[in-house]
């Protein structure tokens, strides 16, 4: 998912406690973090291949519930692939269409706090990168309905589930985009913490979804670096572009850091998700794998994090920092960000405004068929 | 707002792209579209934004017949008892060559 930080699931699926989750997913995140995002995803892509070699045996044609599930559960533990017309456990389904369609959303939301920059960039090409930039995010929408729909919803659901409110999308899309270097922060921090979420996502257990995560990967990679490359120059410019350039990350920082949604200590966090190779790490992990990233980071562009803090802990081999505001986030998530009507609204806007192509569309189908059948070839 | 005007259910197309000359269409996912044109397009905007492929196919999904209702059954069996049918079955007499 975009992130985690989406409130309470809406379809009554169970989330429990999961008292002895082992270190493991702490260590590997740990190794994984000096490697590279990038290079995760494309090990994420061969680990797939490799596994689709394993042979895990068959079920029998008419094989009964249990050996079903039997069989379900050998191909998750041998890290293969559900695939859309397998048999899978109902809450299995569910929580993915959950998931996957609230990613969609957030993807197809996330595009307006940077369109409303597209018009004023400050120059062409920085117009041409952002424009790239947003389309992506419709494309990525795009591949996630796509995959959502392989579990059998529609399109017209997803959409209807979106525009009513019914389901969230990530709440980080619920702040605005006050100045230009703010497009900057979003590319760095919001598609950072984006990525840092869906590279363990590439190697989810239903394959739809892992193989539209590998192909959003590879393209956010882009976004975060043109978000760096903007507050990059921006912080080795001029007095008032590195004040803008501070303002924007010091009103992103947090929000991007309460993206990997509540702390685990009282967070539901879903142990069957972790069972079911959804979900691989806790939003702790998450969350402490992206502060190590950025720190770094944040000294070559010439700004500081706002956090006073911010420490190295030789002890944990990990940054030390301050957590974001859980209570905004739940403020946010219920409603109450600075701009969740806004956002709703211009989506609603944007799909009734769209209604008249829609419709065009389908008539000069409908026409078009019924042309090629009154001349016969 | 001005209310949700129905619109007719777009059909489903699966896209297949050839990454390069000399290599197979493969499938890369799927899209809604009025017509096989539309689809095309939309296709060309989705999945080929960098350069992924030289050659795009839309075919309707109502238009596929798959082998079974899962990515597993009898249906495959015949094959598995046949291993005379790859060459690693036979031994090879020591120093016979080009074989
Ligand atoms: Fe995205
Ligand atoms: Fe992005």
């Amino acid at each position: 998912m975009y992130g985690n930080d989406f409130g309470p699931p809406d379809e009554g699926v169970d989330q429990v406690k999961d008292p002895d989750r082992d270190t493991a997913h702490a260590d590997a995140a740990a190794a994984a973090l000096g490697e590279g995002l990038l290079g995760e995803v494309a090990a994420a892509e061969a680990a797939l291949a490799e596994a689709a070699g394993r042979t895990v045996g068959r079920a029998a044609a008419d094989a009964d519930e249990a050996a079903l599930q039997a069989y379900f559960d050998a191909v998750i533990a041998a890290d293969q692939k559900i695939e859309p017309r397998d048999w899978m456990p109902e809450k299995y389904r569910r929580t993915l269409i959950r998931q996957i369609a609230q990613h969609a959303h957030s993807e197809i939301i996330g595009m307006q706090p940077e369109g409303n920059w597209i018009s004023r960039a400050p120059s062409l090409q920085r117009k041409a990168i952002l424009l790239a930039k947003v389309q992506d995010e419709a494309g990525h929408g795009l591949y996630l309905y796509a995959a959502a729909e392989t579990l059998g919803i529609t399109r017209e659901e997803l959409v209807e589930m979106l525009v009513s409110g019914r389901q969230k999308y990530s709440s980080i899309f619920n702040y605005p985009t006050l100045t230009w270097a703010d497009v900057g922060a979003v590319g760095w921090l919001v598609d950072g913490a984006a990525i840092v979420n869906q590279v363990p996502l590439c190697r989810c257990s239903y394959g739809p979804y892992a193989r539209a995560m590998i192909r959003v990967c590879k393209e956010e990679s882009f976004h975060q670096r043109q978000g760096y490359e903007v507050l990059h120059v921006l912080g080795h410019g001029t007095p008032g572009q590195r004040a803008m350039a501070q303002d924007a990350v010091d009103r992103w920082w947090y929000p991007s850091l309460a993206m990997f949604g509540p702390p685990d200590a009282d967070s539901t966090h879903s142990a069957q998700s972790m069972a079911w190779k959804i979900k691989r790490f806790s939003n702790d992990e998450l969350r402490q794998r992206f502060v190590d990233m950025c720190v770094d980071q944040a000294r070559s562009l010439n700004l500081t994090l706002p956090d006073p803090d911010l420490r190295w802990n030789a002890q944990r081999r990990a940054y030390d920092y301050t957590q974001p505001d859980y209570d905004e986030l739940m403020r946010v998530i219920s409603g109450d960000g600075p701009c969740n009507r806004q956002r709703m609204a211009f989506r609603r806007q944007a799909h009734a405004d769209g209604a008249w192509v829609r419709e065009a569309a389908a008539a000069y189908a409908a026409k078009r068929a019924s042309d090629r059948e009154a001349v016969p070839a | 707002m001005t209310g949700q005007t129905p619109t007719p259910a777009e059909p489903l197309w699966e896209v297949f792209v050839r990454p390069r000359r000399g290599l197979s269409h493969g499938h890369v996912g799927s899209l809604h579209a009025p017509d096989a044109e539309l689809a095309l397009r939309h296709a060309r905007d989705l999945y080929t934004r960098r350069q992924e492929g030289v050659s795009i196919w839309v075919v309707p999904a109502a238009a596929l017949t798959a082998s079974s209702p899962d990515e597993k059954d009898a249906f495959f069996d015949p094959a598995a008892d046949k291993v005379y049918r790859h060459p690693t079955f036979y031994d090879v007499p020591e120093g016979v060559a080009h074989l």
